[in-house]
């Protein structure tokens, strides 16, 4: 049991390759966190645009990649766009996916939060000659955030989880390497181990978010 | 200093304004009260143009403000305005509430900035509270805050939108007497407010709205010991009684 799950001596090699796909999983996702969440601010000050000509093809958008499987996505970007010339590479199209997938979940977030805003709010800015944008950025964006920041931080920790897809795009990240050394090895080791990896990664974020998740829970 | 004419503003099939003018002289201090959905909360917010009448010119201090060129942000900056809901920014200190916009609007560097913000804060007697996030403060300091934050970028005119309506009765007091002292140094307030023993003992003119209409209006003895019109006399009666 130990010697196949836990088997020290192929821990010891293929630890290497596992912290190389952890190099990778941490660049993909401070990559595709900032990415995502530059789209879903686009995509909430868009929506605040009152023109039928923004709002109706913005709700497709959003709608569209929020039902569209990341996967399926991934997979067509990576698949699909070499037929019409265009080769982006595993991380290329992860990106890509991810920005178009992960900033439409950040765009509709971020968009409540901005409603979650008092007007009472804008208008006091507003009345110190504070233009839209400055009032914007310096009084309303901060309170947004605040007032969704638990569902920001459990929007980021799926994202994280998600850049496991880029093993299906041969993107080398954790699983992908985990899997290439269970297959040399023909032992699951560096599978439980990658596990444990995304574990030690991902759970001082799970704690924050139940703390404040909590905290929001008494306040409100 | 302001001149307001023929204003109109519908909210869509309620007509608000129905025609109004008010000219508010410099240092001059207009109560205007009203009953409530008898437009003079919207009156005032004309006078800045945090909303915008269908018809009508207003002019504040010499600056045209519906002319479409007219930069609407610099023109704020030279016209306070008070909140009944005070509207602090619940994220900043007491001091950064009133330094936000003499930093961005007015261009200020920091360290001027907090000067010129702590001695906002000193007019209005909350120095010592600088450092205080509005959940820390009542709702009396909050609006004085609310007072230093406008009166910080010296402004010309003030405006007041019921500015003690929130407050618990005896928090009232610390506000009237930062806004009396305004008045002493001279400053031009248009103040929507029911406290009539400030508007008698500080208003120059009182005018009374009615269904987006001003009524009648005159000397704050006048207006609340002799009104002339049927519908002011029904409203001083009502407004006594309380």
């Amino acid at each position: 049991m130990l010697d196949t799950f836990f088997n020290v001596e192929i821990m010891k090699a293929a630890w290497p390759i596992l912290l190389a796909g952890l190099g990778n999983t941490l660049l993909l996702s401070v990559t595709v966190v900032p990415l995502g969440l530059l789209g879903g601010l686009m995509l909430a000050l868009l929506a605040r645009l009152h023109s039928p000509w923004v709002r109706w093809p913005l709700m497709a958008w959003v709608d569209f990649f929020r039902a569209f499987p990341p996967l399926v996505l991934l997979i067509l970007l990576y698949a699909g766009l070499p037929f019409i010339g265009i080769e982006l590479g595993g991380f290329g199209c992860v990106a890509i996916a991810f920005f178009l997938n992960t900033g439409a979940y950040y765009g509709e977030i971020l968009r409540a939060g901005i409603d979650s805003v008092p007007t009472g709010q804008t208008e006091a800015a507003r009345s110190t000659g504070l233009s839209a944008s400055q009032t914007m950025a310096w009084v309303v964006l901060p309170q947004a955030v605040r007032n969704v920041l638990p569902d920001l931080m459990s929007n980021t920790l799926e994202v994280v989880k998600l850049t496991a897809l880029g093993s299906v795009v041969a993107m080398p990240e954790l699983l992908f390497q985990a899997r290439q050394a269970q297959s040399l090895t023909y032992n699951p080791t560096p599978i439980v181990v990658a596990a444990l990896v995304y574990f030690a990664l991902l759970w001082p974020l799970v704690r924050l978010l139940s703390r404040l998740e909590n905290r929001a829970l008494r306040a409100g | 200093m302001i001149e307001a004419i023929g204003l109109h503003k519908h909210f869509g099939a309620l007509h608000v304004l129905k025609g109004v003018d008010l000219r508010v002289a410099d240092r001059e201090l207009v109560f205007v009260i009203g009953p409530s959905g008898s437009g003079k909360s919207t009156l005032l917010r004309c006078l800045n143009r945090l909303e915008t009448p269908d018809a009508g010119s207003i002019v504040v201090d010499g600056i045209d403000l519906m002319h479409r060129r007219t930069d609407l942000n610099a023109a704020r900056r030279r016209i306070g305005m008070v909140f009944q809901g005070f509207n602090l920014y619940p994220h900043m200190t007491a001091l950064g509430n009133v330094t936000l916009a003499l930093r961005k609007v007015a261009g200020k560097g920091r360290a001027e900035a907090e000067a010129l913000g702590l001695a906002a804060l000193e007019r209005v007697g909350l120095r010592d509270r600088a450092g205080h996030t509005p959940g820390q403060l009542s709702g009396g300091q909050q609006q004085r805050v609310a007072i230093a934050r406008a009166i910080a970028l010296e402004p010309r005119v003030m405006l007041f939108d019921e500015p003690t309506s929130a407050l618990d009765p005896e928090l009232v007091g610390s506000v009237l007497a930062v806004m009396r002292e305004l008045r002493e140094d001279g400053m031009t307030m248009v103040v929507v407010s029911h406290e009539m023993g400030f508007a008698r003992a500080a208003a120059d003119r009182v005018v009374f709205m009615d269904h987006g209409q001003i009524v009648e209006q005159g000397p704050p003895a006048a207006i609340f010991e002799a009104p002339q019109e049927a519908r002011t006399q029904a409203f001083i009666g009502q407004i006594q009684r309380h």
